[in-house]
């Protein structure tokens, strides 16, 4: 900040005496409450942490040692599970700025598949398994397709292959559901997800390891490699991903095959948790992923969130409905709270996004 | 006279029915500013987008160190070391300035972490951002791993110059860099603009701002109704004289000048 270089106009010299070069400058008002937003700004998992925290708190308070019981809490994560893996794939969708309706079907037709080719036709188990993964990558394709190439808004588009992935599931399983016990004849494999490690009084399913396992690895892609990086940068500011050199038509078929894939994981977990293949299963995950990812403090528009806080979100979502049925509370009214946690969420991220004007 | 770095012949653009470009020349020596301006719809901005690829010319070449190149995208520029600093500076406001700074061309750990794990060098990644910014005399900016939006706009301009500065190897194109800054902002980019041509880096300096190109620029390429109307020296030329040019009030000299 000297004269030295060009040959600066008078009224710029006036400027130059008053001061450094963009100093961040702090109104004297409210700054505890800037501080606390700036906070939470940088370590945006903070608030659903605290959320979860309060509400264990809380209903260890109101219902005591039954909450607490390893059986309980084994109960509250074999519950969460399949929303948390689902929860995941909403996560990568959701970071673009875009959004998945058709989770819940994807996971369903995949689940069918696996089931019917297994038990019905015979296939040999793995290659049916296999059939099954493909498929829900093969949805996830069509999303992606539709999101990135033909330039169609995802909330649209998957509020149409929701219909169309739902109607294909009624046609090929034609309502039928596969009962546990022939499933457990034939391919057990499909139901291993439900088998647990029991300790104590807890029961640990596979199904919820497989869940951790999955974040890690969804983790580890979103954080340590340069695809994780584009994926936010596409949902932040997707012209400007463009201009930095990112393919960003490319990053969105991918992320919505990759959640693709994630559901139709989630289907072998949901066959493990339900023991049978239903066509009707699963129809609340849709919303109820969603839900995980908004309270996870995951932004609706794009660019920031993160895996971590979606798991949150989804226990979340677990701890209070468990607690308050313990408790007694009628099911609307764990409705009621679960309604009130999504727009508190909402406006904590609305709140934070202000931060940076 | 040395050869230019960045030649354009001819070059001609039509949206519809019309004419952004209607055969322009362009010409930028090493180690030069080169100042464009031009009135409002003379075709600076499709002259500039042809220049770093981020469109197609339909007619024209354009050759860079004496070879002829057809740029289909910013990629193929970037790649042969030509870099634009855009208007809306292509940040992403939620990422890091270093994940900023490397965005798109992330460079990942040696052997098999980076090959099949596909893991980030974020140590090193850090390290040479913070030595690229350093350089620039950018270090008013202290956390390199905080988000990009808690920035003035003064220090994301810096970011996205100082991007610019560590890969084009070449030639750095800087679009509007003082728009949208106050008026100190503006005094510490056309600093980091010089730090640049010290190292010897050509530069394209488009701008409204009259004084900030007179300031720092070596030549000044006046663009008028989608050519290049001459080229003026900003120490024997007035800034109203310039004006005069660019609206059309005053005619050229016969043949361009301050080569």
């Amino acid at each position: 900040m000297t004269e030295t270089t060009g040959k600066p106009q008078d009224f710029e010299q006036a400027a130059q005496a008053s001061g450094d070069f963009a100093v961040f400058e702090e109104e004297d008002g409210n700054r505890f409450l800037r501080r606390i937003q700036h906070f939470l700004h940088t370590y945006p998992t903070v608030v659903p942490f605290i959320v979860l925290l309060t509400g264990v708190i809380f209903f260890a308070a109101l219902v005591g040692s039954k909450f607490f019981a390893p059986f309980n809490l084994s109960l509250i994560l074999q519950q969460v599970t399949i929303i948390g893996i689902v929860g995941i794939a909403q996560t990568l969708v959701v970071l673009t700025a875009g959004i998945d309706l058709s989770v819940g079907a994807m996971m369903v037709l995949s689940s069918v598949v696996m089931g019917r080719l297994a038990v019905i036709s015979g296939v040999p188990v793995p290659v049916a398994f296999f059939l099954g993964l493909a498929t829900g990558f093969a949805c996830g394709l069509i999303n992606g397709t539709l999101v990135a190439y033909f330039k169609l808004p995802p909330f649209i588009v998957t509020l149409g292959t929701w219909s169309i992935f739902g109607a294909l599931n009624l046609y090929y399983s034609g309502s039928e559901t596969i009962r546990q016990q022939e499933i457990a004849a034939v391919a057990p494999f499909l139901q291993f997800m439900g088998t647990a490690i029991k300790f104590g009084g807890a029961r640990l399913t596979y199904g919820s390891i497989l869940m951790v396992m999955l974040a890690v690895l969804i983790w580890y892609m979103l954080n340590r490699t340069a695809f994780g990086r584009h994926i936010y940068a596409t949902g932040d500011d997707p012209d400007s991903a463009r201009l930095a050199g990112i393919d960003t038509d490319r990053t969105l078929l991918a992320v919505y095959a990759i959640a693709g894939v994630i559901c139709s994981i989630a289907a072998w977990a949901l066959i493990g948790r339900i023991g049978a293949v239903s066509a009707t299963a699963g129809g609340t995950a849709n919303l109820d992923s969603i839900t995980a990812v908004v309270i996870g403090g995951t932004s609706l528009f794009g660019g920031r969130g993160s895996i971590v806080g979606t798991l949150m979100g989804a226990l979340i979502v677990g701890v209070f409905r468990n607690g308050l049925a313990l408790a007694g509370v009628q099911v609307l009214w764990q409705e009621f709270t679960v309604g009130a946690l999504i727009i508190v969420a909402v406006a904590i991220d609305q709140w934070l996004r202000r931060v940076s004007q | 006279m040395t050869e230019p770095v960045l030649q354009a012949r001819n070059l001609v653009k039509r949206f519809g029915r019309v004419t952004a470009l209607d055969h322009c020349d362009f010409d930028l020596y090493p180690g030069e500013i080169l100042g464009v301006i031009g009135d409002n719809g003379a075709g600076k901005s499709t002259l500039i987008k042809a220049l770093s690829g981020a469109l197609v010319p339909d007619q024209g070449e354009i050759v860079l160190n004496g070879e002829k190149v057809n740029f289909t995208s910013p990629m193929d520029a970037r790649r042969l070391g030509i870099e634009t600093v855009y208007q809306n500076l292509a940040l992403s406001p939620a990422l890091s300035l270093s994940a900023n700074l490397f965005l798109g061309r992330e460079l990942r750990r040696p052997g098999a972490l980076g090959r099949f794990f596909r893991l980030l060098n974020r140590r090193e990644m850090q390290r040479l951002a913070r030595k690229h910014l350093a350089d620039l005399g950018l270090l008013t900016i202290q956390n390199i791993s905080q988000p990009v939006e808690t920035l003035s706009g003064g220090q994301r301009q810096g970011v996205a110059v100082a991007r610019a500065a560590a890969f084009g190897s070449r030639v750095v194109i800087m679009d509007e860099p003082t728009a949208a800054l106050g008026v100190k902002e503006s005094r510490k980019v056309l600093e980091l603009i010089l730090n640049l041509k010290r190292r010897s880096l050509p530069i394209v300096l488009i701008s409204h701002n009259m004084p900030h190109v007179f300031e720092v620029a070596d030549r000044i390429h006046i663009n008028r109704l989608g050519r290049r109307l001459c080229i003026v020296d900003p120490t024997t030329t007035t800034m109203s004289d310039a004006v005069a040019l660019m609206t059309g009030a005053k005619k050229p000299p016969p043949e361009p000048t301050a080569q």
